[in-house]
């Protein structure tokens, strides 16, 4: 069979009015459903015709999966809510700023405008071996391309690769494991609760997922609780263009302070391993330091620990050094 | 000459119908019945396709017909405009094969109802192939164990040039590929990190004496340096609408020159030129990958023949990526001698090209040629190979090969200028060219050098750093704040500007309006209308009273320059003088018939012609209907001997409506037409993460008569923006173990986008003419691309020294890592990594 690419095949399409007609839809179709939302990810896949479900689940008329709300003095946020909205939310920019600033940094305008932040959150990795439909240990093969002594791998994973290198790309994710964010999921078997940094896994957990989101099962809202709100925020996303572009290391880290000291801290970085890493060490070491050049030295300095390069991506060690230096060091404006 | 229009800012014709989102591109047509095609593309470097097998494509609903490379005319052989026989060339670029030689190749075509059928067929196609030897890095093909590219060889044989005193050959020689390898001595230089110097390289010249110039240098810098291959990414790909009608082909699509595409068709396809119209009212940029169309449009072509319906084939992004050309990344050896003050004594420089599988590419030796130019180097030797890979085909891209050169270059001085303890400007301001400046190769029976019509190099520097404050700047520049440090930047660049020998062709109607006859591509660069202002000038027509016909060939557009080379407002507004100046001429002897005296004796001016001085005289509407009357040359009757065919044609087809203008450009040049840009950028680093942003950016040109300022100054900072994306980060990705394409798309191969530039981008033009030309304008096209590429490199290193890079892009792990180490760490000389 030859092949080609960017022509979609056909498929059979239902857009749901409802979380429940989605879910029940999923319940019937799943392994042979694709969910969509925003297509930034979906449309890759069906052009290049790499997937080939037989029936899309667009999420685009399911208004219950849209909005912002206060929930406990935190927020929760319908999965289809546009990247966009966010950033524009009051809600969000006053005491979460922090997912507001990552989800700004996404791509570009118009796909933010398209793109959701459940579909952010979900999103399949971006290398382009696997990407390109190489029959890669994550595609069910059973070899790395990207971690071949030829491989081009600038973008790939400097810590817990397991077999695969590649990179979870989202810049939101480690803005919500930041801000002890929640995924709601549902399926027809109900609800359940995910913890956002037990919702992604790498491919030692299953090489062939990013998160723990069965073929069934539908992330319907991200809970956002009060702990973090109004805290010190820091991110910052590395990449090679000013728009449009994926980062090449992202951190998230939201701080408060007691007496000049870091009381509390969350930090997690994404872009350098198959999944957002929360840096626990870097957090139990900082507590109750000072916000000093020698506690940031320090965190960066344990941040790469075990951190091991490919060919062509050295540069992610001193690099995730130096924003977790920053992140500790905090805004130049705060 | 001056000054109503010529010089003025004015509403282009295709403006409003442009930002209206009315004008038509190729894609943007529909004719009744029309298939769409949808092409099979090899998933090999190197194959030979050993089986097709279609029978369950076809069985496919909707699917008319498949076009192999069976249905293709073979290379024919060709004469040429001087009436010499051009030999084919049987190893040359094809638009479908049965043995690709890239990843990426189109092989067959499927015509179908609708697209989902067509791939739908593409994919129950069965075939098989053989794979073969391929290499996707120019370096390897030349190790004495490394493969070839072609079966044949690895690069274009260069015959020796005949020796003084005999004549050249009535037939050049056919295109023939051989093999060349490093020497064991070039292999151990190689297998060190060097890239060698090959003696044996296949295009060499010198001028000068190199050894004595490198005994006068006070400081002899010996460096390599690597640029990067970068896809043309025309925002319109090479989309084509094709049908046939009463024996014509008709051709919708992009093009830089509508004129010359349908010598481009009828060579590909095999049918005279007087049976081809070409239509391309808009093309969405070219870059030179559209010079006269893109082969891949005798695919529709040709598979409309086979299923006698119109066949729009569309090309996806991802297919241009295989197909839409780019430009040859070059890896450069560049020893140079500068004396104390910072003349360049000696340049002796070795360029390893890409060439892609097909057509031998100017790239490598316009590498020497422009160096020869910009540097005024006292001695020079150049040698350089376009070394044959299985990646796609290249094409000239703005500045082809001038680019890569400033790139391999600039570098160089700016070092030089600091272990001399010289001004940036400085050093650039005693190498550069001035008046008739002496350039490349010694050719010709004496042996001797070309010269430039005219080059003001130094004012564009004066001027440059007089507009972008460069001393102030330069104090701050290496400055730490924090983790930010400043860079300032300055370069120059230069490339042809300017051709000579094309055709006008206007009509004064008798309802007084002027109709001119554009055969210029519209591909953005408003030279399509600019060019024809002159015309209106010179009958003082104004512009409202001016009606353009462009964009179709059926509809009698003269012969024109191909829009490649920066040479259309060169070339074309010489051709609209010499039309204006021939309807002038009729229109005073039409006065001085019916009004007594000599046509010396009136002017043409505000609509009339009439006696100088006051007197006498009539308006341009009444003496069109007096052209009419009068007929032979007057109303296109009777038509110059020396127009080109295509204009006679045309002409002939108008003649007998008013007063025509027609005539071939007869202006006498002394000297070669080039034209030049200064760049000065200003760069921020942030040396924790390596990441760097323009602050800001100045081009100042040296292009003569400024003609359309709005549009030079889209060319100038659009084409620097172009050369800037070869800096900060544009390039190819290919893994060198399967050969195949890991960038395929926008995101992976990062053309520069908006916001990595700065927002007030600023440019300037010295305005001062071309005295070898009556209007006194040179082309733009290109020269701000090498500027815009090396004032940002040339910041960059201003700001952290020159121990960051040797290879461009320059990206921020290269920065980052270089830092770290304290010297470049990213592999030298490795290809598209």
């Amino acid at each position: 069979m030859a092949v080609i690419h960017d022509v979609m095949p056909a498929f059979e399409l239902f857009q749901p009015e409802s979380t429940a007609d989605a879910v029940t839809l999923l319940d019937r179709y799943s392994p042979n459903a694709l969910v969509m939302a925003g297509g930034m990810d979906s449309f890759d896949w069906l052009k290049d015709r790499i997937k080939r479900p037989s029936v899309v689940i667009d999420l685009s008329r399911t208004g219950e999966l849209r909005g912002i709300k206060d929930r406990d003095g935190g927020l929760e946020i319908g999965a289809a809510t546009t990247l966009t909205e966010i950033v524009r939310s009051p809600l969000v920019r006053g005491k979460f700023a922090l997912l507001a600033e990552a989800a700004e940094l996404v791509a570009s305008p118009q796909i933010r405008n398209q793109g959701t932040l459940g579909g952010n959150v979900s999103q399949d990795t971006r290398c382009w071996y696997y990407r390109a439909g190489w029959s890669c240990y994550r595609a069910g093969g059973n070899i790395c391309y990207a971690d071949t002594p030829t491989a081009i791998n600038r973008e790939h994973a400097i810590l817990d690769a397991d077999r695969c290198v590649a990179v979870n790309p989202s810049d939101t994710a480690p803005a919500l494991i930041a801000l002890d964010a929640q995924m709601v999921i549902q399926s027809a078997r109900g609800e359940r609760v995910v913890e956002a940094e037990d919702f992604f896994i790498g491919p030692g957990t299953d090489i062939t997922r990013m998160t723990v989101l069965a073929p069934d099962e539908l992330l319907t809202a991200i809970r956002i609780p009060a702990t973090w709100g109004g805290a010190q925020f820091y991110f910052e996303k590395v990449r090679d263009r000013n728009v449009w572009d994926f980062p090449l290391l992202n951190v998230a880290a939201a701080t408060t302070y007691a007496s000049g000291r870091i009381e509390r801290i969350r930090m997690v970085v994404n872009a350098a391993a198959p999944r957002p890493l929360r840096l626990h060490a870097v957090e139990a070491a900082v507590v109750g330091q000072p916000r000093s050049e020698e506690t940031a030295e320090r965190a960066g300095q344990i941040a790469i620990e075990g951190a091991q390069a490919l060919r062509y991506n050295a540069y992610k060690i001193p690099l995730m050094r130096n924003l977790v230096k920053r992140a500790i060091r905090g805004r130049s404006d705060t | 000459m001056a000054e109503k229009l010529v010089g003025q800012n004015y509403v282009t014709p295709d403006l409003i119908a442009k930002v209206t989102g009315k004008s038509k591109y190729a894609e943007d047509f529909r004719v009744e019945g029309m298939l769409f095609a949808k092409l099979l593309l090899s998933p090999h470097p190197h194959a030979r396709v050993t089986r097709i097998d279609t029978t369950a494509a076809m069985a496919v609903p909707g699917v008319k017909a498949i076009l192999t490379a069976d249905d293709l005319p073979a290379p024919a052989d060709a004469v040429n405009d001087n009436g010499q026989l051009i030999l084919a060339n049987i190893d040359g670029e094809v638009s479908l094969t049965k043995e690709p030689v890239y990843q990426g190749q189109p092989i067959l075509a499927v015509a179908a109802v609708d697209e989902v059928a067509a791939a739908e067929a593409i994919e129950r196609i069965e075939i098989d192939y053989e794979p073969l030897p391929f290499v996707v890095d120019p370096l390897v093909s030349l190790r004495p164990d490394g493969p070839n590219a072609r079966t044949k060889g690895n690069y274009w044989f260069i015959p020796p040039p005949t020796p003084p005193g005999t004549p050249p050959p009535k037939t050049p020689p056919r295109p023939e590929i051989r093999e060349m390898k490093w020497t064991p001595a070039e292999l151990a230089e190689a297998d060190a990190g060097r890239l060698p110097m090959m003696d044996g390289a296949p295009e060499a010249w010198a001028h000068g004496d190199l050894e004595a110039g490198f005994k006068e240098a006070e400081l002899v810098l010996d460096e390599t340096f690597v640029t990067p291959d970068t896809s043309h990414q025309t925002l319109e790909t090479r989309t084509a609408l094709a049908y046939w009608q009463n024996g014509k082909v008709h051709v919708y699509t992009g093009t830089q020159s509508t004129a010359q595409t349908v010598l481009g068709v009828s060579r590909w396809v095999g049918v005279p030129p007087e049976d081809v119209v070409v239509v391309s009212e808009y093309t969405g940029g070219g870059f030179g990958s559209k010079i006269t169309g893109a082969i891949s449009l005798v695919i529709p072509v040709l598979l409309s023949k086979k299923a006698n319906a119109p066949v729009m084939m569309r090309i996806t992004r991802e297919e241009e990526h295989y197909i839409g050309r780019a430009r040859p990344g070059v890896r450069g050896r560049m020893k140079i001698g500068f004396a104390k003050d910072g003349r360049i004594t000696a340049l002796d420089m070795c360029s390893v090209s890409d060439n892609g599988p097909f057509e031998r590419q100017g790239d490598c030796n316009n590498t020497g040629v422009i160096a020869s130019l910009m540097y005024q180097p006292k001695a020079m030797r150049f040698r350089g190979i376009s070394v044959l890979t299985n990646t796609p085909p290249r094409g000239p891209q703005s500045q082809p090969g001038g680019t890569q050169s400033h790139m391999l270059l600039e570098p160089v001085i700016s070092k030089a200028a600091r272990k001399l303890g010289i001004d940036q400007v400085a050093i650039r301001r005693i190498n550069a060219p001035s008046g008739k400046a002496p350039f490349g190769p010694p050719g010709g029976p004496k042996q001797v050098q070309q010269y430039t019509t005219s080059a003001f190099v130094k004012e564009t520097l004066d001027k440059g750093s007089a507009l972008f404050k460069w001393d102030e700047r330069k104090a701050q520049s290496g400055k730490r704040d924090g983790s930010k440090v400043r860079g300032v930047g300055v370069a120059v660049s230069t490339y042809s500007a300017g051709s000579t020998g094309f055709d006008g062709l206007i009509v004064i109607k008798p309802d007084g309006r002027l109709y001119i006859q554009s055969g210029i591509g519209n591909h953005g660069t408003e030279s399509v209308s600019d060019c024809h202002r002159v015309s209106a000038e010179i009958l003082d027509v104004p512009w409202d009273k001016v009606v353009l016909t462009w964009g179709d060939t059926a509809k009698n557009l003269p012969w024109t320059c191909n829009s490649g080379g920066s040479q259309t407002i060169h070339a074309m507004t010489r051709a609209a003088h010499a039309a204006g100046m021939d309807a002038r001429k009729k229109l005073q002897e039409i006065a001085a018939k019916d009004l007594g005296g000599r046509p010396d004796d009136y002017e043409v001016a505000n609509e009339r012609v009439s006696r100088k001085g006051g007197g006498p005289g009539m308006t341009l509407a009444k003496a069109a209907q007096r052209a009419i009357e009068l007929g032979g040359a007057y109303d296109g009757h009777q038509l110059p001997k020396d127009v080109n065919r295509f204009t006679t044609a045309s002409a002939t087809a108008l003649a007998g409506q008013g007063l025509m203008g027609v005539a071939k450009d007869n202006y006498p040049r002394d000297g070669q037409s080039r034209s030049f840009v200064a760049g000065f950028a200003e760069v921020e680093i942030d040396v924790e993460t390596g990441k760097y942003y323009i602050l800001d950016y100045l081009a100042v040109a040296d292009v003569g008569t400024v003609v359309h300022p709005r549009a030079l100054g889209g060319q100038i900072l659009g084409r620097s923006i172009l050369g800037i994306g070869h800096t900060i980060g544009q390039k190819w990705v290919y893994d060198q173990q399967y050969g195949v394409a890991l960038a395929r798309r926008f995101h992976h191969n990062r053309p520069p986008t908006i916001l990595d530039v700065p927002e007030q981008m600023a440019w300037a033009a010295l305005d001062i003419p071309d005295p070898e030309t009556p209007v006194g304008a040179r082309g733009i096209g290109e020269p701000p691309v090498g500027a815009g590429a090396c004032a940002v490199l040339n910041a960059i290193s201003d700001a952290l020294g020159d121990n960051i890079y040797q290879r461009a892009p320059v990206t921020l792990d290269m920065i980052l890592t270089s830092l770290e180490a304290g010297r470049p760490t990213i592999e030298p000389l490795t290809a598209h990594i």
